[in-house]
């Protein structure tokens, strides 16, 4: 049972912590990537097109 | 199939399939009702067998009465948006907050005068606090969220909603649930989970209803123009699809019987405790805010004419809320049964939620750049603005509670209380109010709304009803906190409970004062959404010259 739970828990401690970053630093790169500027940028405006 | 259909009138699989499933529905309900073993679950039956009844009759009559061909996608090149049910779930929120309002002004009035119960059963404040509770969050916050949802994802996909029956179906179908569950807590069926307490056979409907939604705003946003999804459905999208999961695994329950209101819940001890506030924290984290942040992305940029001010940070707030938010639960079980290391958990993911969400608030409020003078002059646009400056305070607050050695003073306190309304009232319900003043005009073609007088007062009335809430919870909650852990100098405690009870009986009267003037508010709402809907096409002159007045 405490070995279940050592096992887990240290899975989680480092995995968990890598996941959480590796995804953090691609959402930043898809967000900050200056190839997507103009696009951002065209739907920051989307609310305010009329039809 | 479409071209045979100019000339031959047939019924779509989802009428007949539909008015077919209700047919069945209403003979199941009838067979439960003479069966049922408590006479208020022999009377929720008859109400899904009549309502049931009621939609297949409509289904079959609203086919008889409609042209051959369905209302066309788009008319000359312009979406053909639908309408409809955004309308009846934006009257429908405005009837249920007040609603709400109402009922939370009682209990208030309760805790300071418990007589006001009248001595009945069904007054008593165990059954009307989940009554409040659920009318404010899920009839109120889910009518406003069904109705923006279900009109932004048209206008930002530029798509007509996806379904003939289904719009119709989620919207009814969600306040049909309000109903079961309102009535079932006045009888006294609850499964006792918080801000979960309608019991199987009420979950089972409103999951029916969830995935109806879920299909329509999902197909609706396949079937968009626009290339891009706008970033206020992606956080709808987070919302809808996260409740469906939270509500499946907090109401896995076994019922006693189909004939049984009752039922018990799969979970045991503190699973089961943990469960339910992985559950609890998310319909914070979930509904009362990744759906309301879709409202502040597209009705602030919309009011005050300026684009989002950034929408990179719009992407990092999405991704790094929806990511953080569902671990946070554990906080609500400090000193509990809970391993340690779960407890920390939840309160290093609380902490780490400061960032997304000022984040957000940042780039609500920085959306007005260029623009503040609106303020102003558009107590609609205040409101909002208003409403994501409280969304920043209570995001403040909240890490800070979930500090263990902070929640050791404030928990079961009344700091929580007031802490939920400082969110609840300033944040869910003031951009709650600022899209409802825009949509109604909107949605029932009025240049304007009926009186932006009325609207300022009703800005002023409940900011000084939360000013007056907040403050005295948090002043009631603090000395309850203190009070309940001071000893005397032998080692005694120093007060008994019923005088800490005692001290908060002016708190408490400040609190329903508080409460008092923001139903008052709701009520000029009320009225004005009224007046601007039955006002004759085109209101151009306003009786008084609100603009004047309100300098």
């Amino acid at each position: 049972m405490s070995d279940t739970y050592k096992t887990l828990a240290e899975f989680a401690q480092t995995w968990g912590l890598l996941y959480f970053v590796a995804a953090f630093l691609a959402v930043l790169v898809y967000a900050l990537a200056p190839s997507r500027k103009k696009r951002f940028e065209d739907a920051a405006r989307i609310p305010l097109k009329e039809d | 199939m479409t071209q045979a259909a100019t000339s031959q009138k047939s019924m779509t699989f989802g009428e007949a399939g539909s008015a077919l499933a209700f047919a069945a529905l209403a003979l199941l309900c009838i067979i439960i009702a003479a069966k049922a073993h408590t006479p208020e679950y022999a009377f929720h039956a008859y109400l899904f067998a009549a309502a049931s009844g009621w939609a297949a009759f409509k289904i079959v009559d609203r086919y008889y009465d409609r042209p051959a061909l369905l209302p066309p996608l788009t008319i000359n090149g312009k979406p053909n948006y639908n309408m409809g049910p955004v309308k009846f779930a934006t009257i429908a929120g405005v009837f249920w907050g007040v609603a709400g309002f109402v009922i939370g002004l009682l209990i208030a009035s309760q805790l300071a005068f418990p007589a006001l119960n009248f001595d009945t059963a069904w007054l008593s404040f165990g059954r009307m606090r989940p009554l409040h509770t659920s009318a404010v969050i899920f009839a109120f916050g889910g009518n406003v969220l069904i109705a923006t949802s279900l009109y932004v994802v048209q206008r930002t996909s530029r798509a007509r909603l996806v379904g003939d029956i289904a719009p119709w179906f989620v919207v009814l179908g969600y306040n049909f649930f309000i109903v079961i569950a309102g009535t079932g807590y006045l009888l006294g069926i609850t499964q006792g989970k918080e801000y979960a307490e309608p019991e199987w056979y009420a979950d089972l409907w409103l999951t029916v209803v969830w995935v109806a939604y879920l299909l329509v705003f999902l197909g609706t946003v396949m079937r968009r123009k626009e290339p891009h999804i706008y970033v206020a459905n992606w956080f709808y999208l987070a919302f809808i699809l996260t409740i469906a999961v939270l509500h499946l695994g907090n109401n896995a329950t076994i019922p006693v019987s189909i004939f049984s209101p009752k039922s018990y819940i799969v979970w045991a001890g503190v699973q089961d405790a943990m469960v339910q506030w992985w559950y609890g924290h998310n319909a914070v984290g979930f509904f009362l805010t990744a759906g309301f942040l879709a409202i502040m992305y597209y009705f602030i940029p919309k009011r005050a004419e300026r684009p989002v001010y950034s929408y990179r940070l719009s992407i990092i707030h999405f991704w790094a809320l929806i990511f953080l938010y569902i671990w946070a639960g554990p906080h609500h079980l400090h000193y509990t049964a809970l391993p340690d290391w779960a407890q920390t958990l939840g309160m290093t993911f609380s902490i780490m939620l400061w960032m997304p969400s000022w984040g957000g608030m940042i780039n609500g409020l920085m959306t007005l750049s260029g623009a503040w003078d609106k303020l102003r002059t558009d107590p609609v646009l205040r409101m909002m603005v208003v409403s994501v400056a409280f969304y920043g305070m209570a995001t403040f607050e909240g890490p800070l509670m979930s500090v263990k050695a902070v929640n050791s003073l404030s928990h079961y306190t009344d700091w929580t209380i007031g802490h939920v309304h400082s969110g609840a009232l300033g944040w869910v319900a003031y951009v709650s109010f600022g899209a409802i003043y825009c949509l109604v005009p909107w949605l029932w073609n009025k240049e304007r709304l009926y009186s932006m007088k009325a609207v300022n007062w009703h800005f002023w009335i409940s900011t000084l009803g939360i000013v007056l809430y907040i403050s005295s919870m948090w002043v009631a909650g603090i000395l309850q906190g203190l009070m309940w852990r001071a000893y005397t100098s032998l080692g005694f405690l120093e007060y008994s409970f019923i005088e800490t009870v005692e001290a908060m009986h002016p708190f408490y009267v400040i609190r329903a004062l508080g409460g008092a003037l923001f139903v008052g508010g709701s009520l000029i709402m009320a009225w004005n959404v009224w007046k601007t809907i039955t006002a004759a096409q085109d209101v151009a002159v306003e009786v008084t010259p609100a603009l004047a007045a309100a300098e």
